[in-house]
């Protein structure tokens, strides 16, 4: 077999290939972007939604479709997802729904490091982890498996060492796969009705949430048992007194963590657990009563200690300074050792900042002269709030920047009120600025509001990929093409203004004096195409006009083209 | 050799985003690959992409574990920026190599772009993998006009590197 050197995400990308995934969906975020681009480069059907949400009730339509289907976002994106999430546990589905999380521990392009496999836990779904990219692969078609068994969705998560480290992969043949299933197996897409299992008002929702105990008691079992001895198995280590002995050290772990335990502790015995939710609670007993000591060792919150210690396992977890940051042998070592002293301060080298001919210097210079208090929101422009500049006052989440800055205008005292602003990039508002301008519109602000919204004509900071605004679909082609200012206008914004403040600076910064001094609500679109994409979008814009030429006049995506 | 993993080499690239570290990572990584080594690699993409600091671990070896070389136990530190080293020389083990980016002056390039490639170039003759590995790698990784350019940076790395460091 071929050995491949792949990412955990480009892993994942060939796995959904070779399982015969109908269909990928979600939204970009670092360290999931790559997952859908290279599905798509292998010839997978990949489309990019407008946030997370959209995505999983497109990946959930697509599975009560019976087919094969994988939604990707990063850890925060499933705060976005979770309102579909947790009633998908009730609902279930026909073929497989596959929903990676990719979490950031240590944020190293996060807002925060939330531990999603407490997601599993809340919504009542099995949560699958790898440690590495031939885990990735693997683990995929037990996944996809579990999800057709027991018709469940089922969270894959990753973390960014998983999704970005590089590995060996020897992949199976796409049809060969006989405990996968493989492509040839994927079931054909057909609808049956299954009202009461689908339609959750409270009669139905209340039977739906006992199954859903019932599959998850299945699969916890199923967790214990030799079938899953691939996902949740011991791997010893070179530290037992002879074959059958006592090994004086267990460790328990999942993901990454293995392996850096594993290096830590070349002759620890390791309880390797690949289905985190539930967890194989009494293989953990049984692991624990044949090692003198078991230490659990797991990037970010205590979930796998705690659970195990309420299952009255007596074991040693890290200190609490070990819950901040991700990983690494040398922290596992400490762990080990119970070194609770302080540890070597990372290397702090250079930050990023803004590209040199980014558009959005003007926008940033402009709004710190003019000491604006600025409702920040989730993209490069976020570098906005570094120096030189210092121009950004929040940043919270994704679409925040358009509520947070109403919140301020309703209370603060009109002189401050008047210079508070809203930025928010192209893909952000797309993802979920649009609601922010209906609640701006429904209730405005004493002194209005101005919202500038940073229009680089691409999705910048995951590494440009496409968006509805951009009227290009996932893999440059073209499709209708959401109007900014026509949506702004359209939910009752007064004044709507386009302008590149990059080749005209006056005339923005005028612009910009002029809305704030005005009581009324003003949308700016500042609207210039961003430095790395620009030679990329022409060349898309060229291959979209031929594309268009070509196709026949009444081809869906020309009509509002044609109409403009 | 790291005292730990037996026979793991462990080589950390660094520099600033848009130098090429990435890519030269994705060489070597290729490269050990090709020579029939176990490889990992591993490094932060996302915000580094904007100018701020990169670097990048490659390890290989007849086994591989974690994907990131331990702090203080890299054998070889191979660093385009002159601004980096300080920040990087920590990762170095005891007795590492460091490759500085001087170590190929910028005049001497056929490229100022293939300074990454050059530096591979140098790092080669201390590596367990054959030149002819690396010059696979070089020409999968790069698109066909840039071959002749980046070969030729490879070769001047390499003859620099035998000039100026006493070979083990």
């Amino acid at each position: 077999m071929d050995r491949q050197l792949l990412s955990g995400d480009e892993a994942v990308a060939l796995a959904a290939l070779h399982a015969g995934v109908a269909l990928g969906t979600g939204y970009p975020g670092t360290p999931s972007t790559e997952i859908l681009e290279r599905f798509s480069e292998l010839g997978g059907r990949a489309q990019w939604a407008p946030n997370e949400k959209v995505a999983l009730e497109v990946g959930l339509g697509a599975a009560f479709g019976n087919s094969r289907t994988l939604v990707t976002m990063k850890h925060v994106g499933l705060n976005v997802a979770a309102d579909p999430l947790f009633t998908s546990a009730y609902t279930g589905v026909s073929g497989a729904l596959i929903v990676v999380t990719a979490d950031d521990p240590g944020m190293s392009s996060s807002q925060n490091e939330q531990d999603n496999r407490r997601y599993a836990i809340a919504a009542g779904l099995p949560m699958i982890e790898p440690a590495d990219s031939q885990e990735a692969y693997d683990f995929f078609f037990t996944a996809v498996e579990m999800s057709e068994r027991w018709k469940i969705p089922v969270l894959y998560r990753m973390t960014t060492r998983v999704c970005h480290s590089k590995s060996v992969v020897v992949a199976g043949s796409p049809d060969g796969r006989a405990a996968g299933g493989g492509a040839a197996s994927a079931p054909a897409p057909h609808f049956e009705h299954e009202i009461s299992a689908r339609v959750m008002i409270p009669a139905n929702a209340r039977p739906a949430h006992r199954r859903l105990r019932a599959k998850l008691a299945e699969i916890a079992a199923w967790g214990e048992s030799d079938e899953a001895a691939a996902v949740n198995r011991v791997e010893p280590g070179s530290g037992g007194h002879g074959t059958g002995t006592r090994h004086s050290l267990g460790i328990i772990a999942s993901g990454v963590s293995c392996l850096h335990a594993a290096e830590a502790a070349p002759g620890a015995v390791i309880l390797k657990i690949g289905l985190v939710n539930p967890l194989p609670v009494e293989r953990a007993r049984v692991f624990a009563t044949s090692v003198d000591r078991v230490v659990v060792v797991e990037e970010g919150d205590p979930v796998i200690a705690d659970s195990l210690r309420a299952a009255g396992i007596a074991l040693e977890s890290k200190a609490e300074m070990y819950r901040f940051g991700e990983l690494d042998v040398a922290r596992v070592r400490r762990i080990l050792a119970g070194d609770t002293s302080v540890e070597p301060a990372p290397a702090r080298g250079k930050p990023p900042e803004l590209c040199p001919a980014c558009p959005y210097h003007t926008v940033y210079g402009t709004l710190r002269k003019q000491d604006c208090i600025v409702a920040g929101d989730i993209g490069c422009y976020t570098l906005g709030v570094l120096p030189p500049y210092q121009a950004m006052d929040t940043c919270v989440a994704m679409g925040a920047s358009i509520g947070v800055g109403l919140g301020l205008r309703h209370v603060l005292p009109p002189d401050e009120a008047r210079r508070v602003v809203s930025v928010i990039g192209d893909s952000t508002f797309v993802h979920s600025g649009i609601s922010g301008l209906v609640e701006m519109a429904y209730n405005p602000p004493a002194t209005g509001h101005v919202v500038l919204i940073l229009d680089n004509g691409t999705t910048a900071m995951t590494g440009q990929q496409e968006h509805a605004g951009t009227g290009r679909t996932l893999d440059h082609l073209p499709t209708n093409k959401l109007s900014i200012e026509a949506v702004a206008s359209a939910v009752g914004i007064g004044s709507v203004t386009v302008i590149d403040p990059y080749a005209d600076p006056e005339g923005f910064e005028r612009l910009l004096l002029e809305r704030l001094a005005a009581p009324e609500l003003s949308v700016i679109v500042a609207r210039r195409p961003c430095v790395l994409a620009a030679a990329d979008i022409r060349k898309w814009e060229q291959q979209a006009a031929e594309f268009r030429a070509q196709a026949a006049p009444q081809a869906a995506f020309d009509l509002p083209l044609e109409a403009q | 050799m790291n005292d730990h993993v037996a026979g793991v080499t462990n080589v950390v690239l660094a520099g600033l985003g848009g130098q090429g570290v990435i890519k030269a990572s994705d060489i070597l990584a290729d490269a050990a690959l090709r020579a029939g080594f176990d490889v990992k690699k591993a490094e932060v993409h996302g915000m580094s992409q904007r100018g701020g600091s990169v670097t990048s671990d490659v390890r290989f070896g007849a086994k591989v574990l974690s994907p990131m070389v331990p702090r203080g136990e890299a054998d070889f530190l191979v660093v385009l920026a002159a601004s980096e080293i300080e920040v990087a020389r920590p990762l170095l083990r005891p007795g590492g190599v460091l490759l500085p980016p001087d170590l190929v002056p910028e005049s001497a390039l056929p490229n100022k772009r293939s300074l990454n490639v050059a530096l591979l170039g140098a790092l080669s003759p201390h590596l367990d993998i054959p030149v002819e590995a690396l010059l696979d790698a070089i020409r999968a990784a790069l698109p066909e006009r840039l071959h002749a350019v980046n070969e030729r940076a490879f070769e001047l790395g390499r003859t620099l590197a035998a000039q100026q460091v006493k070979m083990p």
